[in-house]
């Protein structure tokens, strides 16, 4: 099922918390949400949910309106909200059973959804306690298990990673990853390498609008549309090197890094191979290319560059 | 119709895991049977066979503890987060809301069926009017049901429960005794519509075995309105 935001617009007084967001999932692919706090990734995903009602604008999950079908699109749906609250006084088999009920899961069903999820999130050995006892990450695993019961077509996670150590990071990352592969999933997060790691497509929002919408590939060429390379070439001056490297096709910049150890930078164009440029010239010259190291744009660059409070570039 | 009663079960499973609904059935019971027995205008004090004692006591004690029982309802969901758990799965405003009220509606008729020893009792000892004790206990629920309407509205307005519980009694006090008052000092037509929002005026009268529908109605009426109210609170919080 896809979901498609159409011109979203939501205020909390005279704050603009979202302002006309438009966008789409399609089945199969797992989104990022990132940005700042405040940002209104939250308020987006809660005007999907159909919590919040939007000040203006649609939302469709499948062929479901957020204003004219919500029930039916709520069946569709798995949420994992921020904060993950949860009935802390109900066992946690008892709490997953109630949300199956909800759910209209035929009764012969239930119990075969129920392992289904407790074995998915490793609720097998907590199962039977109240919720209140679970330490955060279980309380998480909880979450997440509450939202996979009626095996949705549409995931929406709120942070589903906080509170988990490292290895149960991995494996919801991979959970989601196994269940984004028919399914269509949202997932916010403030940790950049969380979305890298999860998500097909990421959509960096800041200050209620879309700053940047694409693959984490897309992402580094459009902010950066630069190609830098770090050399270090031995055996020759230092100002005949440069003046070489100078004459690279498609270079625009070269800097000095380090002039005792002949480290040079070089910026240049994106089309261009700069690498084969720097190889050349050194066999031609007869010097030693010691290093070649290309240098990524980060994607923690990007959202800097993205979300700082100077004005959007956009 | 399913979904209210899957609501239902789970608050009212709430009620028993959380030990209020004994707390609640013991004082209820105690209080009730010690001041219908035991102390003050007891039975035997009025050497009749009639259960208005009981029907007195009862309409008071339930007036402070059923506030009691709801104060939690939606607060605590307000406070927690679950509102929105529960919002966002396929349950309607309302199925949640009537989930909740008839849970609460069905521990106080437990509480109430506990005292049908009291009339069978009364009944040994002399010639029990059967009629007026059935609207008698039909007033009793009644008046439950408009009290817990009250307290479920007054929980869905903010997440603290002791603010709740408080202004169930403030609002209960004037359907109790301030329209009342009002009403006998008022003349003409703002008097008679006092009169009539007086809960304590179709008690009365129901007791006294008088099945009126207009005493049915209001209660019914107002359980109604503060459904509606509790509706509205928690349509305006997925505006805010």
């Amino acid at each position: 099922m896809d979901i498609v935001v159409e011109n979203l617009v939501k205020s909390y007084g005279l704050q603009r918390a979202v302002d006309h967001i438009s966008f789409r999932v399609r089945t199969g692919e797992v989104l990022g949400f990132l940005g700042p706090n405040g940002a209104g990734k939250t308020t987006t995903m809660k005007a999907i949910t159909t919590f919040l009602v939007p000040d203006s604008g649609n939302i469709h999950v499948g062929n479901y309106s957020i204003h004219e079908d919500p029930e039916k699109l709520k069946k569709n749906i798995g949420y994992l909200p921020e904060n993950n609250p949860l009935y802390e006084d109900m066992p946690v088999i008892d709490y997953l059973k109630f949300v199956a009920n909800l759910h209209g899961i035929p009764k012969q069903e239930i119990n075969g959804s129920l392992l289904n999820v407790i074995d998915l999130c490793g609720l097998e050995a907590e199962k039977h306690k109240k919720i209140s006892e679970l330490s955060k990450g279980y309380k998480q695993r909880v979450g997440l298990a509450q939202a996979l019961i009626h095996k949705p077509e549409v995931l929406i996670l709120d942070e589903p990673t906080t509170g988990l150590d490292p290895n149960q990071i991995m494996e919801i990352r991979e959970l989601i990853k196994k269940i984004g592969k028919e399914k269509t999933v949202i997932l916010s997060s403030h940790i950049l390498a969380e979305v890298e790691a999860t998500c097909d497509r990421i959509l960096i929002i800041n200050k209620g609008k879309i700053v940047a919408d694409g693959t984490t590939q897309d992402l580094r060429n459009q902010a950066s549309g630069k190609n830098i390379l770090k050399a270090r070439i031995l055996g020759g001056n230092l100002d005949s090197i440069f003046a070489a490297l100078q004459k690279i096709d498609g270079v625009k910049v070269v800097d000095f890094i380090n002039k005792d150890q002949n480290r040079f930078y070089l910026d240049g164009d994106q089309s261009k191979n700069l690498a084969e440029g720097v190889f050349n010239a050194c066999v031609k010259n007869g010097w030693i290319l010691t290093e070649l190291i290309p240098v990524e744009t980060k994607l923690e660059d990007i959202f800097k560059e993205l979300t700082m409070e100077s004005p959007v570039k956009n | 119709m399913k979904q209210i009663w899957i609501i239902t079960k789970r608050e009212l499973q709430a009620y028993f895991d959380s030990l209020m609904a004994y707390i609640l059935l013991i004082l209820f019971l105690g209080f009730s049977g010690f001041f219908t027995w035991i102390y003050g205008n007891d039975i035997f004090f009025i050497k009749q066979a009639t259960l208005m004692p009981f029907f007195n006591i009862a309409y008071w004690t339930l007036f402070f503890f059923i506030p009691a029982l709801t104060m939690r309802l939606l607060s605590e969901e307000n406070r927690m987060g679950t509102i929105e758990l529960l919002l966002t799965k396929p349950v309607s405003n309302w199925q949640v809301l009537m989930g909740k009220y008839v849970a609460s509606l069905l521990l106080i008729a437990i509480a109430l069926i506990l005292t049908f020893s009291y009339p069978i009792s009364v009944s040994t000892m002399g010639n029990l009017d059967g009629g007026e004790v059935f609207s008698g206990y039909l007033a009793l629920l009644l008046f439950s049901s408009m009290m817990i309407g009250i307290g479920l509205f007054t929980s869905s307005i903010g997440n603290n429960q002791i603010v709740s519980y408080l202004l169930a009694l403030f609002l209960g006090i004037f359907f109790q005794i301030i329209f009342g008052m009002l009403g006998q000092s008022l003349p003409g037509i703002p008097g008679h519509v006092l009169d009539y929002l007086s809960t304590s005026t179709h008690f009365e009268s129901m007791t006294r075995g008088v099945l009126d529908t207009r005493d049915i109605l209001f209660f019914a009426g107002i359980s109604f309105l503060m459904l509606v109210f509790s509706e509205s609170m928690l349509i305006r919080k997925r505006f805010a």
